[in-house]
């Protein structure tokens, strides 16, 4: 079993997960994955490290309710424990050396972004973060980012930071032309928009993946990709991938396999409950 | 215990053999619960008398884990199923599992000498008569429990070749750890054969009784990732690798990544390991009413045999040999047949087609015919010109085999591979790095449970033959 040692809810939707887990808090790296159970019957989730502490012997995971599975996640309280947590699975991100690099990180995505901001910082590659969400209250991680560089906060609605997508305030950066890598995750119009960009000024760009998927060791294929005209398995392969030769219409299409299924389950389910907790923790956050 | 009729050799061969009864098709195509129903007590006894109890007995040399076949059914013939079921899981760690899975038409009965004028015994109906005895009398069941010899093994996988391993190490009193990547021990009897073949209680038994005889299961543990296959050399005397196959093989044909398209592996594993099979499970899987399983083999039955339990009025087969070369078992060809399962034989795909909206619609297909023997001694296909047409269909699951998973392998430099990434290991079983055996789908590539299972128990008797030399070299030094 796997305690939840600390919970915080950061968005309507996202909550963060403090979660004991010693051996994957020891060996994780920037990029790699774990896929968590909550308990008998409950579905595989694959779900990317945001940060851990290996003398605490913890990891922390950012979850977004987007279906039934996420939805009973975000909802357990510290004290309760995950039956499973695999991993760490995946490759670790492909850190540049030196330079300077921007983490653009959108919705839950930007807690994905932090551990690669904190392994490019921690070998001295300057770091801008350029993090965002729909309002000021899906803005999340801003304070961690801010540790490893300097933050550029945005809202769809200009509630918070600056107003519009991070992909403005990307293109600028861009424009000032510094930029020697761009690390993008988040959903995947937001990764599909920063990869034109890029690819326009020819930055290499690096976006994490995180197609459907079941084991998680190569074993079922149900994650794979078009990269470069070729399938790749996210799982073993990924999930960061060249964002210029990713296949972005075939992964959104995937994505949407068992939409269906997904919305029954919510209906059978009801809503998810965080919305009315973060309303509880108020201004404290 | 009733009188036991005494037989001359003469009327003995006049019986008929007692075939197990199974579900209707109509019925049990409808749902997941098991399709045999196994002998009763009478039925095992009858069969039991078939048996002419040869000096030679070809059975057990047909047999990858030389099961003590003549004995155990003397035993059942004579009414003592406790001594029966006390000599089978002597020699068998699993014998619930192959008494439901084995291909016994090509091992025990295929060699049975009753065979070559009539019926063989039905071996396999009896091997799983007599295990399901023994898993609903385990307290009755002699228990020994060894002195612990001080040495300890890791076992990576927790399949049929890492399980019998396990069941032949304790034995001895080796402290026995397996590592398993999922959340669930078992490995492809819990993931791959479905509950209508081999019911995941079962194997949940055979698993329990393991660890109740003191084998460790470590779940959740991917070696290769969570662990290095180093620093588990590191902590044990010895290490057994059965990790299986792994990564699933696709047709490499246009279309494939369409909405609609499952590896066997994906679609076996959602529905088994998840329990999409069941009606509130969280893990969803597509249900079409129209399922193409490319593939002719054990695991496109059991892909093809589900989708049929899932309501598809037309699950197909979709295989580019004919009848007579489909690998799959005999009974589940047959028991496929009797379901309603059509089969598209002699017919090989050459495109998934997709409607506007990514979801599969059909399968673009030519008919095949058999020209001369290949290298493999079977008749390869050749494509009939002209012979293209259209399958219409909603689901495609590719059924067509697997290959070797990097993952743990890699972990492990001076571990020799052949050119397909399956590990490379002595006659012994061991691998080029000394105290590290394999065995399993990782060594053969795609094969059966039984064999997997010979793998472990020839691995586990390596193992004790190692220790005894490093012993042996340790006293002359």
């Amino acid at each position: 079993m796997f305690p939840i040692v600390d919970r915080a809810v950061l968005s309507p939707t996202v909550a963060r997960l403090t979660i004991q887990a010693p051996r994957i808090a020891q060996i994780r790296q920037p990029g790699q994955f774990v896929i968590v159970r909550r308990g008998p019957g409950a579905e595989r989730i694959p779900l990317t490290i945001a940060d851990g502490d290996a003398a605490a012997g913890t990891i922390t995971l950012v979850i977004q309710a987007v279906g039934k599975s996420t939805s009973d996640l975000v909802e357990m309280q510290t004290g309760e424990a995950l039956t499973d947590v695999a991993g760490p699975l995946g490759r670790a991100t492909e850190l540049i050396e030196s330079g300077h690099a921007v983490c653009v990180g959108g919705g839950v995505g930007t807690a994905v972004v932090h551990p690669i901001a904190e392994g490019l910082h921690a070998r001295g590659v300057r770091v801008t973060s350029v993090i965002g969400g729909r309002s000021r209250e899906w803005v999340i991680f801003e304070d961690e980012l801010r540790r490893h560089g300097e933050v550029i906060a945005c809202t769809d609605d200009g509630s918070y930071g600056r107003p519009g997508f991070v992909t403005e305030a990307l293109k600028d950066l861009l424009d000032a032309g510094d930029v020697d890598c761009v690390y993008a995750v988040g959903p995947v119009p937001m990764m599909r928009a920063v990869e034109r960009l890029t690819r326009e000024r020819d930055v290499p760009t690096v976006v994490s993946l995180n197609p459907v998927m079941v084991d998680g060791t190569g074993m079922c294929g149900g994650c794979r990709v078009t990269v470069g005209g070729e399938t790749r398995y996210a799982c073993v392969d990924g999930p960061e991938f060249d964002a210029h030769e990713v296949d972005f219409a075939e992964l959104a299409d995937r994505l949407g396999t068992y939409r269906d299924f997904e919305q029954a389950a919510m209906t059978r389910r009801g809503p998810c409950q965080l919305a009315p907790q973060l309303a509880e923790a108020g201004s404290s956050r | 215990m009733t009188e036991r009729p005494i037989l001359n050799p003469r009327e003995r061969m006049a019986l008929p053999r007692t075939e197990m009864p199974a579900r209707g098709a109509g019925v049990r195509a409808r749902d997941f619960q098991e399709v045999n129903l196994g002998f009763s007590q009478v039925l095992a006894a009858a069969e039991a008398e078939r048996c002419l109890q040869c000096r030679n007995p070809k059975c057990i040399d047909g047999c990858p884990v030389r099961v003590n076949i003549p004995r155990f059914i003397e035993l059942v013939a004579e009414g003592d199923l406790r001594g029966a079921a006390t000599s089978l899981l002597d020699d068998n760690a699993l014998p619930c599992v192959t008494g439901r899975v084995c291909p016994q038409e090509t091992q025990c009965e295929g060699v049975c000498l009753r065979g070559k004028k009539g019926d063989p015994v039905a071996i396999g109906a009896l091997e799983r008569y007599v295990a399901d005895w023994a898993a609903a009398h385990a307290d009755e069941l002699p228990h020994a429990t060894p002195a612990p010899s001080g040495r300890r093994v890791a076992i990576v996988g927790s399949g049929p070749a890492g399980l019998t391993a396990a069941g032949e190490l304790v034995k001895t009193g080796h402290d026995v750890t397996i590592y398993e990547a999922f959340h669930a021990a078992g490995g492809v009897l819990l993931y791959g054969i479905p509950e209508f073949r081999l019911p995941k209680d079962i194997v949940q038994q055979e698993v329990d009784r393991l660890r109740s005889d003191g084998v460790h299961l470590e779940v959740d543990a991917i070696i290769g990732r969570t662990w290095t296959l180093p620093e588990l050399r590191a902590q044990y005397d010895a290490i057994f690798l059965a990790v299986g196959a792994g990564l699933p093989v696709f047709m490499n044909v246009p279309g494939e990544n369409l909405k609609g398209v499952y590896s066997a592996n994906e679609y076996l594993t959602r529905v088994n390991l998840m329990g999409a099979f069941r009606e509130d499970a969280e893990t969803p899987v597509l249900k079409g009413r129209r399922v193409a399983v490319v593939g002719g083999g054990n695991v496109a039955m059991d892909a093809v045999r589900t989708a049929r339990r899932f309501g598809a009025d037309e699950a197909m087969i979709v295989y580019r040999r004919g009848h007579d070369e489909l690998p799959a078992r005999r009974e589940e060809v047959h028991h496929a047949e009797e379901e309603g399962i059509r089969f598209e034989l002699l017919t090989a795909p050459l495109e998934v087609l997709g409607d506007e909206h990514g979801w599969v619609r059909g399968l673009r297909c030519q008919r095949m015919s058999l020209g001369e023997p290949d290298a493999s001694g079977r008749r390869s296909p050749q494509p009939i010109p002209g012979s293209e047409f259209v399958l219409d269909c909603e689901e495609v699951v590719v059924a067509i085999g697997t290959r070797a998973n990097p993952l743990l392998t890699h972990s492990m430099p001076g571990l020799t591979l052949n050119q397909w990434g399956y590990i490379v290991v002595d006659d012994e079983g061991m691998t080029s790095i000394p105290g590290i055996f394999a065995g399993g789908d990782i060594v053969r590539g795609s094969a059966t449970v039984i064999l997997a299972m010979g793998d472990g128990k020839r691995a586990a008797h390596a193992i004790e033959r190692y220790f005894e030399r490093v012993e042996a070299l340790a006293a002359t030094a």
